[in-house]
């Protein structure tokens, strides 16, 4: 059972392991998804890091697991979502991925940093965890630009130790509903016309009050990191005249803006020109259907097709409460055409270097030690991870769900006993 | 009435007699009955399935019945079952065999809670169909007057294995209305889509979702408060034109006693959105009250808290594999919670409530029944197949018709290309009653009228 071995794992003494920083972990004997194909290998780890991959020699005084039968492979990066921004989506006390006030009201809100709101105790971290997952892209939503997402990793109780970049991106949404979606183009054009002069005039405007812009300086100042591609611009599209807007757009300036998309139901229909301009597009493989006007053109094959024609393709759950999925929405477009080592880097390499955390993402000697031991097939339903290792550390697979049904594995009537009485008087 | 009390001969002369026939009263037949026949009277003329003789061979047999044949075949013609064995067909003589090597054959499955047709794709608010939540209410409508037959998501879902499935009102009113169990064929309207002979579901609701809808606008139910009173205020209701119905001059015809009345003679099935474990034990109170019967909570994502009582009962679980947290009353939801209703003799079922899921229910079946045995409870191959065959035909009352590879039984069939229980597999044949409805590597025209001439190049 899951938890008892968890909990066996956390109270064994690590031999030589003197300082946590120092702590040493071998993983030998299984299948490991190295960057240059799938084999037997050994992983050694220092500390938060990978130190060293197939030098068994090295590992004397070492922890040692042994994925004898099992699959190794990065920790999954879940590249959009709302995690440690909401708890149950219903009660509004409980969810801050959306600004209310005056700043909700603007559709331009580059200043929303969600980060500042993640919260690194909500029950759905551990849950997700226990899904293989130990990064994610925590975002904002609403608006044409929703604010600032944070790539978080899924283990400690700070926001200083968890939160691994503040601004992983910006995201903007364009497409139908609200207004034409020319209004929406049109906005970002301006929005991003307007920064660059903010950029270029700042200082005049320091000096003079320069009176010019349509949008409030805070969000100018707040979008820059993406107008040098410090951050990349994060577009939510699906329709393919509205990823070609955005290719046009873009390409009007001379700008280094690092696009990625997100949605891409069509994107499928620009495979060439996102692979020429080394886009990479963040799609659900389980749209197969046409479930909006925007969404004529989905089918199960987006996946497959991109990646043949070079794009780097990955993937979402879109769906926070149970982005512990995720590796089976990768089994999915496997099932429908992509190769499965596309499969898995998809969820793993390719979102790691879209957001520019190219540390980790990989099993390779440098990256960051944030690993899954698969108990067979990571991308097969019936597989489950048997350690996550985040950073080095192990990740404790229990979660409020498990205790939930250690309460209730057996039937006494009511889920807690009477109390014994207090001793009584002689 | 019930399927099992009607005959495939007497059902043909019910679909074709009712459109002549008119509202006057058979002999022999209630007043109600009656008045049944003629509203589910498909008015599109129904074609005649001659399915031919099938046998596949060289697959395993996976009977939902208990025996799994590692080698074995299934033999269908005319629509139903013929015979199901291990290793060879006795004989082929006039049939058409398809050599299934590696492949696996499993019943049709069954999806108890689906929105498709009433909630189609696209998402656009002319198709909204699904929720009339205009007052609390609405035992008097029916799914299958807004079911689309075009919904792209239909074929989707056939595609993913599931030959039957019930189209049901949404959760917004406390009693929505009825729903429909229908074949996944393509049709030009849902009647003659409906499967022969199965009941209407009675959709319930309990929880947080009526109490919003209307709480929010102010009006009656705010409260779980008020959700009761409301339903418990329908079945008093109920009760007395019920009583009417035995004096010798029948009442006026009411739509919402018809179907109320209908639950409470067992005539209809009881079908309740519920999540959590003591709103459940609300509905059975509310259940025994007024002598009716509750065939399936849906959703149910606290069944395992209640687990003794709903196996001790025979009330079917309908749920999902892993989906919580969207609101407060699915916060406790546990992935063993099918698992553990097995394990004491209860009926869980997987269902989707999903255009998406239910072209994945092997997947989501497959899960659940992971996550059981990782947490120390056996669970059968056969045991979760019947998650989305066996079981989800109880619920819809057809258990006798469908379900189970047997013969006698209808030949609504599916071929998987690898094992069921795996993300890599999908169906490679479809059969409804013995016909081929899908072929993943054949010719695939859309059902859907408006799937056609999207794909035209500008």
């Amino acid at each position: 059972m899951r938890w008892l071995l968890a909990a066996t794992l956390l109270g064994v003494a690590l031999p030589g392991a003197a300082h946590a920083a120092e702590r040493c972990v071998v993983i030998s004997g299984g299948s490991v998804h190295f960057p240059d194909g799938t084999r037997q290998g050994t992983i050694t780890i220092r500390g938060e890091l990978i130190s060293d991959v197939d030098e068994p020699g090295v590992s004397e005084g070492c922890e040692r697991i042994d994925a004898t039968g099992k699959v190794v492979t990065a920790g999954l990066i879940e590249p959009y979502s709302a995690l440690g921004l909401t708890e149950v989506d219903l009660e509004k006390g409980t969810v801050d991925h959306a600004p209310g006030g005056a700043l909700g009201a603007r559709p331009v809100r580059a200043s929303f940093i969600v980060a500042d709101a993640y919260n690194p105790r909500s029950t759905l971290i551990p849950i997700s965890r226990m899904g293989g997952i130990t990064s994610a892209v925590t975002a904002p939503s609403g608006g044409l630009v929703s604010g600032q997402s944070a790539f978080v990793d899924l283990l400690g109780s700070t926001q200083a130790e968890v939160v691994q970049r503040r601004t992983a991106a910006f995201h903007v949404h364009l497409g139908g509903g609200g207004g034409s979606r020319s209004d929406r183009i049109a906005g970002l054009r301006n929005l991003l016309s307007e920064a660059r002069l903010f950029r270029d005039k700042g200082e005049e405007w320091r000096k003079m009050r320069y009176r010019g812009f349509v949008t409030p300086v805070t969000e100018l100042a707040a979008i820059q990191p993406a107008l040098f591609g410090r951050a990349p611009l994060a577009v939510h599209v699906d329709r393919a005249s509205d990823i070609e807007a955005i290719l046009n757009l873009i390409s009007e300036g001379p700008s280094p803006i690092r696009l990625i998309l997100i949605g891409g139901a069509e994107a499928w229909m620009h495979a060439a020109a996102l692979a020429e301009k080394k886009i990479p597009v963040l799609i659900d493989p389980l749209l197969e259907s046409p479930e909006s006007f925007d969404r004529m053109g989905a089918r199960a094959d987006n996946a497959k097709r991109l990646h043949e024609a070079g794009v780097q393709v990955m993937f979402s759950t879109f769906w926070t409460h149970n982005m512990r999925t995720l590796a089976q929405v990768a089994g999915n477009a496997v099932r429908a055409g992509l190769p499965k080592r596309a499969g898995i880097d998809a969820i793993t390499r390719v979102p790691a270097e879209a957001f520019g955390m190219t540390d980790r993402g990989a099993i390779a000697v440098g990256k960051r030690a944030n690993l899954v031991v698969w108990s067979g097939d990571p991308l097969e339903v019936t597989s489950a991870p048997e350690r996550v290792l985040i950073g080095g550390k192990d990740a404790p697979l229990v979660s409020r769900q498990t205790r939930l049904f250690q309460r209730y594995k057996e039937l006494p009537g009511t889920p807690v006993p009477a109390l014994p009485l207090p001793k009584g008087a002689p | 009435m019930r399927w099992r009390e009607i005959g495939l001969g007497s059902l043909l002369a019910i679909l074709v007699g009712c459109a002549s026939a008119g509202p006057t009263q058979r002999s022999g037949t209630s007043h109600l009955e009656e008045a049944e026949r003629v509203g589910h009277a498909a008015i599109e003329v129904a074609v005649a399935s001659d399915a031919p003789l099938v046998i596949i061979t060289d697959a395993r047999i996976m009977t939902a019945a208990g025996a799994i044949h590692e080698r074995g075949y299934l033999a269908m013609a005319h629509g139903r079952i013929e015979a199901v064995g291990a290793g060879d067909p006795p004989s082929t003589d006039g049939a058409h065999v398809i050599k299934a090597t590696g492949m696996v054959v499993t019943p049709g499955l069954i999806d108890t809670h689906s929105h498709l047709g009433v909630y189609p794709a696209p998402s656009v608010k002319a198709h909204s169909d699904g929720n009339e939540m205009t007052t609390p209410v609405t035992a008097g409508v029916w799914a299958e007057h807004a079911f689309w037959p075009q919904d792209p998501g239909i074929q989707r879902a056939l595609a993913g294995g599931v030959t039957t499935l019930m189209a049901l009102p949404g959760s917004g009113n406390l009693i929505g209305g009825r729903g429909v169990t229908l074949h996944t064929v393509p049709h030009r309207g849902s009647r003659a889509m409906r499967y022969p002979g199965a009941p209407d579901g009675v959709k319930m609701a309990c929880g947080e979702n009526p109490k919003r809808v209307y709480g929010t606008r102010n009006s009656s139910p705010q409260t779980r408060m008020g959700n009761l009173y409301l339903q418990r205020s329908a079945f008093i209701d109920a009760v007395a034109y019920q009583k009417k119905l035995e004096e010798a001059e029948p009442p006026k015809r009411d739509l919402k006693m018809e179907t109320l009345v209908g639950l409470m003679k067992g005539e209809l099935l009881g079908h309740v959105h519920c999540y959590r474990a003591d709103d459940m034990l609300n509905m059975l109170q509310l259940a025994d009250e007024f002598g009716f019967k509750i065939r399936s909570f849906h959703h149910a994502v606290e069944a395992y808290k209640i687990r003794d009582v709903l196996a001790e009962r025979d009330v079917s679980v309908s749920t999902w594999a892993d989906w919580w947290g969207f609101k407060m009353e699915a916060y406790d939801a546990i992935q063993e919670n099918a698992a553990l209703l097995a394990e004491v003799g209860g009926k869980p079922i997987i269902h989707s409530d999903s255009a998406r899921g239910i072209r994945r229910l092997n997947q989501e079946t497959a899960k659940a029944m992971a996550h059981g045995r990782r947490a120390g409870i056996e669970v059968s191959e056969n045991e979760a197949l019947r998650w989305i065959t066996y079981n989800a035909a109880w619920a819809l009352g057809i258990e006798e018709d469908v379900g189970t590879l047997e013969p006698g039984k209808r030949a609504d069939i599916v071929v998987w290309d690898g094992a069921p229980f795996s993300v890599y597999s999908s169906p490679r044949w479809v059969f409804v009653d013995g016909v081929l409805r899908h072929d993943s590597e054949g010719p695939s025209t859309p059902w859907s009228d408006f799937e056609v001439g999207q794909e035209v190049q500008p």
